[in-house]
Protein backbone atom coordinates (compact mmCIF):
# COMPACT_ATOMS: atom_id res chain seq x y z
CA UNK A 1 0.00 0.00 0.00
CA UNK A 2 1.07 3.60 -0.49
CA UNK A 3 -0.69 6.64 0.85
CA UNK A 4 -2.76 8.71 -1.63
CA UNK A 5 -0.96 12.08 -1.85
CA UNK A 6 -2.82 14.33 -4.31
CA UNK A 7 -1.42 17.60 -2.94
CA UNK A 8 2.29 16.79 -2.68
CA UNK A 9 2.10 14.89 -5.99
CA UNK A 10 0.48 17.85 -7.75
CA UNK A 11 2.99 20.26 -6.13
CA UNK A 12 5.85 18.01 -7.26
CA UNK A 13 4.37 17.83 -10.75
CA UNK A 14 4.13 21.62 -10.89
CA UNK A 15 7.83 21.90 -9.94
CA UNK A 16 8.71 19.36 -12.64
CA UNK A 17 6.77 21.48 -15.15
CA UNK A 18 8.34 24.71 -13.89
CA UNK A 19 11.86 23.34 -14.26
CA UNK A 20 11.07 21.98 -17.75
CA UNK A 21 9.87 25.47 -18.73
CA UNK A 22 12.98 27.09 -17.20
CA UNK A 23 15.32 24.73 -19.07
CA UNK A 24 13.58 25.65 -22.33
CA UNK A 25 13.57 29.40 -21.49
CA UNK A 26 17.26 29.54 -20.56
CA UNK A 27 19.00 26.75 -22.51
CA UNK A 28 16.40 25.97 -25.16
CA UNK A 29 16.42 22.31 -24.22
CA UNK A 30 13.88 19.55 -23.60
CA UNK A 31 14.04 18.29 -20.00
CA UNK A 32 14.20 14.64 -21.00
CA UNK A 33 16.31 12.75 -18.49
CA UNK A 34 17.13 9.74 -20.68
CA UNK A 35 18.36 12.11 -23.41
CA UNK A 36 20.41 14.14 -20.95
CA UNK A 37 22.03 10.93 -19.65
CA UNK A 38 22.60 9.60 -23.18
CA UNK A 39 24.48 12.77 -24.15
CA UNK A 40 27.06 11.97 -21.47
CA UNK A 41 27.76 8.45 -22.72
CA UNK A 42 30.05 7.16 -25.49
CA UNK A 43 30.67 7.47 -28.38
CA UNK A 44 31.89 10.99 -27.68
CA UNK A 45 31.94 13.79 -30.20
CA UNK A 46 35.08 15.93 -29.99
CA UNK A 47 35.41 19.71 -29.92
CA UNK A 48 34.52 22.55 -27.55
CA UNK A 49 30.82 22.66 -28.48
CA UNK A 50 30.40 18.98 -27.60
CA UNK A 51 32.35 19.49 -24.36
CA UNK A 52 30.10 22.43 -23.38
CA UNK A 53 27.06 20.26 -24.13
CA UNK A 54 28.34 17.63 -21.74
CA UNK A 55 29.03 20.34 -19.16
CA UNK A 56 25.43 21.52 -18.76
CA UNK A 57 24.07 17.98 -18.87
CA UNK A 58 26.41 16.88 -16.08
CA UNK A 59 25.55 19.98 -14.01
CA UNK A 60 21.82 19.26 -14.43
CA UNK A 61 22.21 15.64 -13.27
CA UNK A 62 24.43 16.64 -10.33
CA UNK A 63 21.69 19.09 -9.32
CA UNK A 64 19.12 16.28 -9.52
CA UNK A 65 21.26 13.93 -7.41
CA UNK A 66 21.73 16.72 -4.83
CA UNK A 67 18.00 17.46 -4.68
CA UNK A 68 17.28 15.28 -1.60
CA UNK A 69 19.28 17.91 0.33
CA UNK A 70 16.68 20.55 -0.60
CA UNK A 71 13.95 18.46 1.01
CA UNK A 72 16.22 17.64 3.95
CA UNK A 73 16.75 21.38 4.52
CA UNK A 74 13.05 22.17 4.07
CA UNK A 75 11.52 19.35 6.12
CA UNK A 76 14.33 18.10 8.38
CA UNK A 77 14.32 14.58 6.94
CA UNK A 78 15.18 12.79 3.71
CA UNK A 79 12.21 11.63 1.63
CA UNK A 80 11.45 7.95 2.17
CA UNK A 81 11.14 5.52 -0.71
CA UNK A 82 10.21 1.87 -0.77
CA UNK A 83 11.60 -0.57 -3.35
CA UNK A 84 9.43 -3.72 -3.33
CA UNK A 85 11.55 -5.21 -6.13
CA UNK A 86 14.18 -7.99 -6.07
CA UNK A 87 17.75 -7.39 -7.18
CA UNK A 88 17.44 -9.42 -10.43
CA UNK A 89 14.27 -7.48 -11.32
CA UNK A 90 16.08 -4.17 -10.74
CA UNK A 91 18.87 -5.26 -13.08
CA UNK A 92 16.47 -6.63 -15.71
CA UNK A 93 14.27 -3.54 -15.43
CA UNK A 94 17.27 -1.23 -15.84
CA UNK A 95 18.59 -3.07 -18.89
CA UNK A 96 15.18 -3.28 -20.60
CA UNK A 97 14.29 0.34 -19.77
CA UNK A 98 17.70 1.47 -21.05
CA UNK A 99 17.28 -0.28 -24.41
CA UNK A 100 13.69 0.97 -24.64
CA UNK A 101 14.43 4.66 -24.02
CA UNK A 102 17.29 4.50 -26.52
CA UNK A 103 15.00 3.45 -29.38
CA UNK A 104 12.03 5.50 -28.13
CA UNK A 105 14.27 8.61 -27.89
CA UNK A 106 12.61 9.53 -24.61
CA UNK A 107 11.05 8.55 -21.32
CA UNK A 108 8.24 9.84 -19.04
CA UNK A 109 9.97 13.24 -18.64
CA UNK A 110 10.92 13.81 -22.29
CA UNK A 111 7.85 12.30 -23.98
CA UNK A 112 5.31 12.28 -21.14
CA UNK A 113 5.79 15.88 -20.02
CA UNK A 114 7.85 17.93 -22.50
CA UNK A 115 6.71 16.24 -25.71
CA UNK A 116 3.06 15.94 -24.71
CA UNK A 117 3.13 19.63 -23.70
CA UNK A 118 4.16 20.42 -27.31
CA UNK A 119 1.32 18.17 -28.52
CA UNK A 120 3.91 16.04 -30.37
CA UNK A 121 2.26 13.02 -32.03
CA UNK A 122 5.40 10.95 -31.42
CA UNK A 123 5.37 11.78 -27.72
CA UNK A 124 1.66 11.10 -27.33
CA UNK A 125 2.13 7.74 -29.09
CA UNK A 126 5.19 6.90 -26.96
CA UNK A 127 3.45 7.84 -23.70
CA UNK A 128 0.28 5.84 -24.42
CA UNK A 129 2.42 2.86 -25.47
CA UNK A 130 4.64 2.74 -22.39
CA UNK A 131 1.78 3.46 -19.98
CA UNK A 132 -0.01 0.43 -21.45
CA UNK A 133 2.98 -1.92 -21.29
CA UNK A 134 3.92 -0.73 -17.79
CA UNK A 135 0.40 -1.47 -16.53
CA UNK A 136 0.42 -4.84 -18.33
CA UNK A 137 3.81 -5.72 -16.80
CA UNK A 138 2.68 -4.79 -13.28
CA UNK A 139 -0.49 -6.84 -13.80
CA UNK A 140 1.45 -9.90 -14.95
CA UNK A 141 4.07 -9.64 -12.19
CA UNK A 142 1.60 -9.04 -9.37
CA UNK A 143 -1.53 -10.93 -10.38
CA UNK A 144 -0.44 -13.70 -12.74
CA UNK A 145 3.15 -14.52 -11.72
CA UNK A 146 2.06 -13.71 -8.17
CA UNK A 147 5.31 -12.08 -7.08
CA UNK B 1 30.31 28.08 -18.80
CA UNK B 2 27.43 30.46 -18.16
CA UNK B 3 25.08 27.51 -18.59
CA UNK B 4 26.59 25.37 -15.81
CA UNK B 5 25.08 27.13 -12.80
CA UNK B 6 21.57 27.55 -14.28
CA UNK B 7 21.59 23.90 -15.37
CA UNK B 8 22.62 22.81 -11.85
CA UNK B 9 19.88 24.90 -10.21
CA UNK B 10 17.18 23.73 -12.64
CA UNK B 11 18.30 20.13 -12.05
CA UNK B 12 18.01 20.75 -8.32
CA UNK B 13 14.45 22.05 -8.78
CA UNK B 14 13.53 19.22 -11.15
CA UNK B 15 14.82 16.60 -8.71
CA UNK B 16 12.98 18.25 -5.82
CA UNK B 17 9.77 18.06 -7.84
CA UNK B 18 10.37 14.38 -8.66
CA UNK B 19 10.97 13.50 -5.00
CA UNK B 20 7.97 15.51 -3.75
CA UNK B 21 5.74 13.98 -6.42
CA UNK B 22 6.50 10.35 -5.56
CA UNK B 23 7.98 9.50 -8.98
CA UNK B 24 11.26 8.46 -7.30
CA UNK B 25 9.40 5.94 -5.11
CA UNK B 26 8.95 2.56 -6.87
CA UNK B 27 6.24 1.44 -4.40
CA UNK B 28 4.13 4.46 -5.38
CA UNK B 29 4.83 4.13 -9.10
CA UNK B 30 3.98 0.42 -9.16
CA UNK B 31 0.79 1.02 -7.16
CA UNK B 32 -0.31 3.65 -9.69
CA UNK B 33 -0.13 1.00 -12.40
CA UNK B 34 -1.67 -1.72 -10.22
CA UNK B 35 -5.24 -0.81 -11.06
CA UNK B 36 -6.49 -4.30 -10.18
CA UNK B 37 -4.67 -4.29 -6.83
CA UNK B 38 -3.29 -1.63 -4.46
CA UNK B 39 -4.14 1.26 -6.80
CA UNK B 40 -2.77 4.69 -5.79
CA UNK B 41 -3.92 7.42 -8.22
CA UNK B 42 -1.40 10.03 -6.97
CA UNK B 43 0.78 9.95 -10.08
CA UNK B 44 -2.11 11.16 -12.23
CA UNK B 45 -1.81 14.40 -10.25
CA UNK B 46 1.91 14.60 -11.04
CA UNK B 47 1.30 14.24 -14.76
CA UNK B 48 -1.69 16.61 -14.71
CA UNK B 49 0.07 19.41 -12.83
CA UNK B 50 3.30 19.03 -14.81
CA UNK B 51 1.42 19.19 -18.10
CA UNK B 52 -0.67 22.24 -17.15
CA UNK B 53 2.45 24.20 -16.16
CA UNK B 54 4.48 23.03 -19.16
CA UNK B 55 1.78 23.63 -21.79
CA UNK B 56 1.32 27.22 -20.60
CA UNK B 57 5.03 27.85 -19.91
CA UNK B 58 6.25 26.46 -23.25
CA UNK B 59 3.70 28.62 -25.06
CA UNK B 60 5.04 31.76 -23.38
CA UNK B 61 8.70 30.78 -23.81
CA UNK B 62 8.48 29.73 -27.44
CA UNK B 63 6.77 32.97 -28.40
CA UNK B 64 10.21 34.51 -27.84
CA UNK B 65 12.77 34.43 -30.65
CA UNK B 66 15.39 32.44 -28.71
CA UNK B 67 16.25 31.12 -25.26
CA UNK B 68 18.27 33.40 -22.95
CA UNK B 69 21.53 31.40 -22.95
CA UNK B 70 21.49 29.67 -26.35
CA UNK B 71 21.19 30.60 -30.02
CA UNK B 72 17.93 28.72 -30.57
CA UNK B 73 15.46 26.19 -29.25
CA UNK B 74 16.63 22.58 -29.76
CA UNK B 75 13.49 20.63 -30.58
CA UNK B 76 13.19 17.15 -32.10
CA UNK B 77 12.64 17.53 -35.84
CA UNK B 78 11.33 14.08 -36.65
CA UNK B 79 7.59 13.41 -36.71
CA UNK B 80 7.59 9.81 -37.96
CA UNK B 81 5.65 7.23 -35.98
CA UNK B 82 7.85 4.22 -36.64
CA UNK B 83 8.58 0.81 -35.16
CA UNK B 84 11.58 2.12 -33.23
CA UNK B 85 9.43 4.63 -31.36
CA UNK B 86 6.61 2.21 -30.61
CA UNK B 87 8.79 -0.85 -29.94
CA UNK B 88 11.20 1.19 -27.83
CA UNK B 89 8.35 2.70 -25.81
CA UNK B 90 6.74 -0.71 -25.31
CA UNK B 91 10.07 -2.12 -24.11
CA UNK B 92 10.67 0.83 -21.80
CA UNK B 93 7.30 0.23 -20.16
CA UNK B 94 8.24 -3.39 -19.41
CA UNK B 95 11.39 -2.18 -17.66
CA UNK B 96 9.47 0.51 -15.76
CA UNK B 97 6.87 -2.04 -14.70
CA UNK B 98 9.49 -4.55 -13.50
CA UNK B 99 11.57 -2.10 -11.46
CA UNK B 100 9.32 0.90 -10.70
CA UNK B 101 12.14 3.32 -11.58
CA UNK B 102 12.25 5.50 -14.69
CA UNK B 103 15.27 7.66 -15.70
CA UNK B 104 13.87 10.84 -14.13
CA UNK B 105 12.79 8.96 -11.02
CA UNK B 106 16.02 7.13 -10.35
CA UNK B 107 18.45 10.07 -10.61
CA UNK B 108 17.20 11.98 -7.51
CA UNK B 109 16.86 8.62 -5.72
CA UNK B 110 20.64 8.18 -6.15
CA UNK B 111 21.06 10.97 -3.59
CA UNK B 112 19.13 9.09 -0.90
CA UNK B 113 22.06 6.84 -0.01
CA UNK B 114 20.41 3.49 -0.78
CA UNK B 115 21.76 0.75 -3.01
CA UNK B 116 18.70 -0.08 -5.18
CA UNK B 117 18.79 3.12 -7.29
CA UNK B 118 22.46 2.45 -8.15
CA UNK B 119 21.64 -1.10 -9.28
CA UNK B 120 18.85 0.08 -11.59
CA UNK B 121 20.75 3.15 -12.84
CA UNK B 122 23.92 1.12 -13.47
CA UNK B 123 22.05 -1.40 -15.62
CA UNK B 124 20.13 1.34 -17.45
CA UNK B 125 23.24 3.43 -18.19
CA UNK B 126 25.10 0.33 -19.44
CA UNK B 127 22.20 -0.48 -21.79
CA UNK B 128 21.94 3.10 -23.12
CA UNK B 129 25.71 3.21 -23.74
CA UNK B 130 25.65 -0.21 -25.46
CA UNK B 131 22.84 0.84 -27.82
CA UNK B 132 24.59 4.14 -28.60
CA UNK B 133 27.80 2.28 -29.50
CA UNK B 134 25.97 -0.35 -31.57
CA UNK B 135 23.99 2.28 -33.48
CA UNK B 136 27.11 4.39 -34.12
CA UNK B 137 28.90 1.27 -35.39
CA UNK B 138 25.96 0.37 -37.66
CA UNK B 139 25.95 3.84 -39.19
CA UNK B 140 29.65 3.47 -40.05
CA UNK B 141 29.17 0.13 -41.84
CA UNK B 142 29.26 0.34 -45.66
CA UNK B 143 25.95 -0.55 -47.31
CA UNK B 144 26.38 -4.02 -48.84
CA UNK B 145 22.92 -5.25 -49.74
Amino acid sequence: MSEFTPFSSAAGGALIGLSAVMLMALLGRIAGISGIIGGLLPPYATGSVAAAERGWRLAFLVGMIASPLVLLAATGSLPQIEVPVSLPMLVAGGLIAGVGVSYASGCPSGHGVCGMARFSKRSITATLTFMATTAATVFIVRHIAGA
Amino acid sequence: MTRILPAFLIGLLFGTGILLSGMANPAKVLNFFDIAGTFDPSLAFVMGAALIVTVIGYRLVMARPAPVLAAGFSLPGTTRLDLRLIGGSALFGIGWGLAGFCPGGVVPALGLGRSEPFVFAGAMVAAIAAIRLVEAWRVRQPQTA
